[in-house]
């Protein structure tokens, strides 16, 4: 009986070469069709209700371009400032407000966002398919940008903007040096941005794993995808230290429990370690989505193949395992040992190693072809020359004793935006002369783009060539007034008459985006002859996408596959049952395994953003109890989030081609939610894995150890841990259970609710441990750690246990019963890290009480 | 050339190197800044050659000759470079005179040897011999400073709970300027100081006068 809802036997072992395709139709009909389903809600409402990619990828794109014009018009304050030694202009503490607010701008609101948008816009049409795996997270991303660079912004408009500098150290960014809600601003604010980018991140990988039209294999996959893999999974374990950084000062400066304060064992350092932990991964999440936008777009205009695949995705992967092991280059200064220093040192110069076999084989690629000088070549030319000499400047910073001369310099002012406009900024420009026509459906106004370009291309090197020996002459970082040095005088004016020419360059690239969008002819289907399936549509792109599905045989067909898809030759045609319909593939081998139901265009990602952002303002405002009805909004809204996608009634399965029918994801558990709970966890296991750094680095290196003598009765504590990671693995075991229950066509309901009692007792233990055992964690930072362990405990428990109580009224109403699982899938993994990391946290705090 | 070199004067330049250590480093600098400019001349005239007619070449000529081994020659002859120069410039245990700069918002408080051998303590002035190697310890009273004299060494950081060692010599007597080079609030770009290298023979009068240093909680 149930067999009928999870597909056909051929169905679930189509090998690809065995998809056959469908008859032809009129493809308006298709159109209109899949329009209705997919489109966005007319008029204003479909502003806050749109979940579709194209829509938030070209917001994310447009909001993070607005930001750039911001952090572009503080950089022209920073060079008025600086162009005269006494300048007046700005006084020191607006002036370093301006400054901090640059930095921050340019990289959480600008970069990051703007590579976000273009692999959510870019993404599902590269790989064939109609929207990202998680919608809705794509629009509460969204939002969550908006209002963590609006916070960002109100506070530089009210004056009480960070003013400690983009990587904000302690002490300087701690409560005693740094009074009022100015560091607060860029904690909370740049955090709650941080949603968005591990948002994004889980998706795309996500996406790329799982919705690849069938028979792209993941070694056969267009590069843009593995440069995006790549960057999502460093995203995935890049950011969560710094946002454990920014909870534990924000903790600190409210709360004054002390992580990073000397004399109550904290350590400055350990900032810096968990900063630089994400800062210097940070710099290669920029690069590589350019670096991918590079290796698409150099083959297209020589007229060629890439060189060096192989070499390449070889070279993404050692790029991604390097990043990692490479921060403390940012703090040579610091006063490590020797040894480390000299291990750094070559790891640091062990990365350009795969940045030179890209360089190479883009090199390589070019002698193979003939290269034609469209505008898009231009700022690839401009690339070539900016980022091969920020590089080498690179190398340099990687030797130490260089190091030590230049560092907190304006060398590295001038290396860090060779690498960032070079490696970023003239690549994203050569990236949107190149797919503006597919964006819009226009091609552009002749002449302006390359004024644009030339004029950017004097202006940055105007402004920062001179800039390198600005540093060694000694000019510090960071400084608004140079009196008693008129030889920096020269080179400053230099640099800020050159830097007013590259922001004109820039207003003409923004004036040239505009004109093409709304003036531009109308653009050939497909203006660089390129063979990727994002050229597969009409221009500019419908809302689905692709009318029919690409398969085997169409996946490099570039525009000549455009008409067979929009017929709805391809797989899954149309939107016959009205729903949001894709197709899930296998991770490796891109076999067609299941048809994904995407939800519909909702206004709930606003509200759930709305709800953290109030989170977040009663946070700033020091209203703390209010924090918690704004938590348990959120609670509600996620909640209600996961209802919206829940289903009470089996689905038949879905024809996907002729011959082969598919189950609806809600008949399997290698859903699209599984995988993405899977990329979650291993970004909430990197932030685990961080705080027991933090543990480790504070218990050895800190200066205020040892620590003052537990207070709490060990036994008691040991007897509540227990009880703790007890109660969690008997959660698991019941999850298990439940599972099995449902496989056999019992009842889940029993299981759910032992789950659910268990995992509500684990945390009674854990409250009481907190109560009665715990010392108070002001007193010291071992103190202060043990409470964020527990709390972590704690918070994972709480989530279990909400799982388990989603999990009892979806067996209540029936919605786990038969081949549907409902939310146990991801509701099991979550149990076992929730049991695990209590495990783990347990034997801390226990070893903490028996050791020295 | 001179007038190049007039370009990299200045009272905190680090290419005009006073000792020991700066004069490595401003070495090192001047060595690697030629091969970049060569490297990146070269990379300039393969993208030209690009231009021409299509030229085949195996794929491993670009990833593994260029992209493998030329990087990796260039790059471990900078590092061996790095790692010698690294190894001359580290403090040792010969006997360095020592001294002590605190660092505070927004200011310097040094201690070190008069004449007679005892501790003594300046504002904002730091005394040492000529031609001897000096250990200044660093340190900080409140947020992150850094202590950095471009024309003798390179820079440390002065970390509250810390304390750090960097080794610097003045090859001649002679007034070089120092600074705070790690942002630290308000009166970052003011944390300004100077270092007086004496004869051996000739210690200031400042120094006989100065008072006895005082002690830190963490000494």
């Amino acid at each position: 009986m149930t067999d009928a809802y999870i597909g056909t036997a051929t169905g679930t072992r189509a090998t690809t070469d065995e998809i056959k395709s469908d008859a032809p139709q009129r493809a308006l009909g298709l159109h209109r069709e899949l329009d209705r389903t997919w489109a966005n809600d007319p008029g204003w409402r479909g502003q806050i209700s749109a979940v579709n990619h194209t829509t938030l990828g070209l917001r994310f794109m447009g909001t993070a371009l607005v930001f750039f014009a911001i952090g572009g018009i503080l950089a022209m304050l920073i060079r008025t400032q600086l162009a005269t030694p006494e300048g007046a202009f700005l006084d020191t503490e607006i002036y370093n407000q301006i400054f901090t607010m640059h930095g921050s701008i340019m990289m959480f609101l600008f970069a990051i966002p703007m590579l976000e948008g273009l692999a959510i816009y870019m993404l599902p049409k590269i790989l064939g398919t109609r929207d990202l795996a998680f919608p809705r997270l794509t629009a509460l991303g969204y939002w969550c940008y908006l209002f963590g660079g609006l916070i960002l912004l109100f506070a530089l408009l009210g004056g009480v903007a960070p003013r400690e500098g983009w990587f904000m150290y302690t002490p300087l960014s701690g409560a005693t040096y740094s009074p009022g809600i100015n560091a607060d601003v860029w904690l909370l604010g740049v955090t709650f941005v941080e949603i968005s980018a591990l948002a994004a991140a889980v998706e795309i990988t996500v996406t790329i794993l799982r919705q690849r039209a069938p028979g792209m294999k993941l070694t056969e996959m267009p590069l843009f995808a593995w440069y995006m893999l790549g960057t999502s999974v460093m995203m995935l374990v890049g950011f969560p230290p710094l946002i454990l950084a920014s909870v534990l000062l924000e903790i600190e400066r409210a709360f004054g429990w002390p992580f990073f304060e000397v004399a109550r064992g904290g350590d400055p350092l350990l900032w810096q370690h968990l900063f630089w932990l994400f800062g210097h991964p940070e710099v290669y999440i920029i690069f590589l989505p350019a670096a991918g936008a590079l290796s698409t777009i150099i083959p297209v205009m020589c007229r060629t193949t890439i060189l060096g695949y192989g070499a390449i995705v070889a070279a993404i992967v050692a790029l991604v395992f390097l990043s990692f092991g490479l921060w403390v280059h940012h703090m040579f200064t610091v006063g490590i040992p020797h040894m480390a220093l000299a291990f750094f040192s070559a790891a640091s110069v062990l990365v350009a190693v795969p940045t030179a076999v890209q360089v190479f084989a883009w090199i390589g690629t070019m002698w193979k072809g003939r290269p034609d000088m469209h505008l898009p070549m231009y700022h690839i030319m401009g690339f070539f020359l900016t980022f091969v000499m920020g590089g080498l400047t690179g190398v340099m910073l990687a030797i130490v004793p260089f190091n030590w001369q230049a560092h907190d310099t304006h060398f590295v002012v001038a290396h860090l935006h060779y690498v960032l406009i070079g490696g970023f900024v003239f690549p994203m420009m050569a990236a949107a002369a190149y797919w503006m026509p597919q964006i819009t459906g226009r091609a552009r106004i002749k002449g302006l783009g390359e004024a644009a370009f030339w004029t950017i291309l004097i202006g940055f090197h105007g402004t920062f060539f001179l800039m390198h020996l600005t540093g060694l002459l000694g000019m510090p970082r960071r400084i608004d007034v140079y009196p008693d040095n008129p030889e920096w005088i020269w080179l400053n004016l230099t640099s800020s008459i050159f830097g007013f020419v590259m922001t004109i360059g820039f207003a003409l690239f923004a004036l040239d985006l505009v004109l093409q969008a709304w003036l531009g002819p109308r653009s050939p289907r497909d203006p660089w002859r390129a063979p990727g399936l994002d050229w597969a549509m009409r221009l500019p792109p419908p809302s689905y996408n692709f009318a029919s599905l690409p398969g085997p045989g169409r996946l490099d067909g570039g525009a000549q596959a455009a008409q067979g898809l929009a017929r709805g030759e391809g797989l899954l045609p149309g939107a016959p049952r009205g729903r949001r319909e894709v197709l899930v593939t296998g991770v490796g081998s891109a076999r067609p395994e299941l048809i994904a139901i995407l939800p519909g265009n909702t206004a709930l990602p606003l509200g759930l953003a709305c709800a953290i952002g109030a989170f977040v303002l009663m946070m700033l405002s020091g209203l703390y109890w209010l924090t918690l009805p704004a938590l348990a909004l959120v609670a509600a809204l996620i909640w209600v989030w996961a209802r919206g996608m829940a289903q009470g009634h089996d689905a038949a399965p879905v024809e996907v081609a002729p011959g082969l029918s598919l189950p609806v994801h809600i008949h399997r558990h290698d859903t699209l939610g599984r995988t993405g709970t899977v990329c979650l966890l291993l970004a909430d296991g990197t932030l685990f894995a961080a705080l027991l750094f933090g543990v480790g680095f504070l218990s050895v290196v800190a200066p205020g150890w040892p620590p003052p003598e537990l207070t709490g009765d060990p036994k008691l504590g040991a007897g509540l841990i227990a009880g703790l990671v007890g109660g969690l693995g008997l959660g698991a075991i019941a999850v298990r259970l439940g599972l099995r229950a449902q496989g056999n066509g019992g009842a889940v309901l029993p299981a759910a609710a032992v789950a659910f009692i268990a995992n509500l007792a684990a945390l009674a233990c854990l409250i009481w441990l907190a109560v009665a055992v715990l010392d108070d964690p002001t007193r010291h930072a071992r103190d202060a750690l043990r409470g964020v362990l527990a709390g972590y405990a704690g918070l994972h428990a709480l989530i279990a246990a909400g799982m388990a109580g989603y999990a009892l009224d979806q067996a209540r109403r029936g919605e786990i019963a038969g081949t549907r699982a409902g939310c146990m899938p991801a509701w099991r993994l979550w149990q076992d890290f929730a049991a695990v990391t209590a495990l783990i946290a347990g034997a801390i705090l226990i070893a903490q009480g028996s050791g020295a | 050339m001179t007038l190049l070199l007039a370009g990299c004067d200045g009272p905190l330049s680090t290419l005009a190197p006073a000792g020991p250590a700066a004069g490595d480093i401003a070495l090192l600098w001047w060595g690697m800044l030629i091969g970049s400019a060569a490297i990146t001349l070269l990379v300039g005239v393969l993208l030209a050659l690009s231009f021409g007619p299509p030229r085949v070449r195996p794929v491993r000529y670009w990833t593994h000759g260029w992209g493998l081994g030329f990087s990796l020659a260039v790059l471990t002859t900078v590092l061996v470079a790095g790692l010698w120069i690294g190894e001359r410039i580290l403090p040792r245990d010969d006997g360095a005179v020592e001294v002590r700069a605190h660092a505070y918002q927004w200011g310097w408080r040094f201690a070190q040897p008069n004449a007679e051998g005892e501790t003594v303590q300046t504002d904002g002035v730091l005394y040492i011999p000529a031609g001897r190697p000096v250990d200044v310890i660093v340190t900080a009273e409140d947020v992150i400073h850094a202590f950095w004299v471009p024309q003798l060494a390179g820079k440390v950081d002065a970390i509250p709970g810390r304390r750090n060692l960097l080794r610097i010599e003045a090859d001649r007597p002679g007034t070089h300027d120092g600074l705070c080079a790690e942002f630290c609030g308000l009166g970052h770009a003011t944390m300004r100081f100077e270092l007086v290298a004496y004869g051996v023979d000739a210690p200031p009068d400042a120094l006989a006068d100065a008072p006895a240093a005082e002690e830190y909680a963490d000494d």
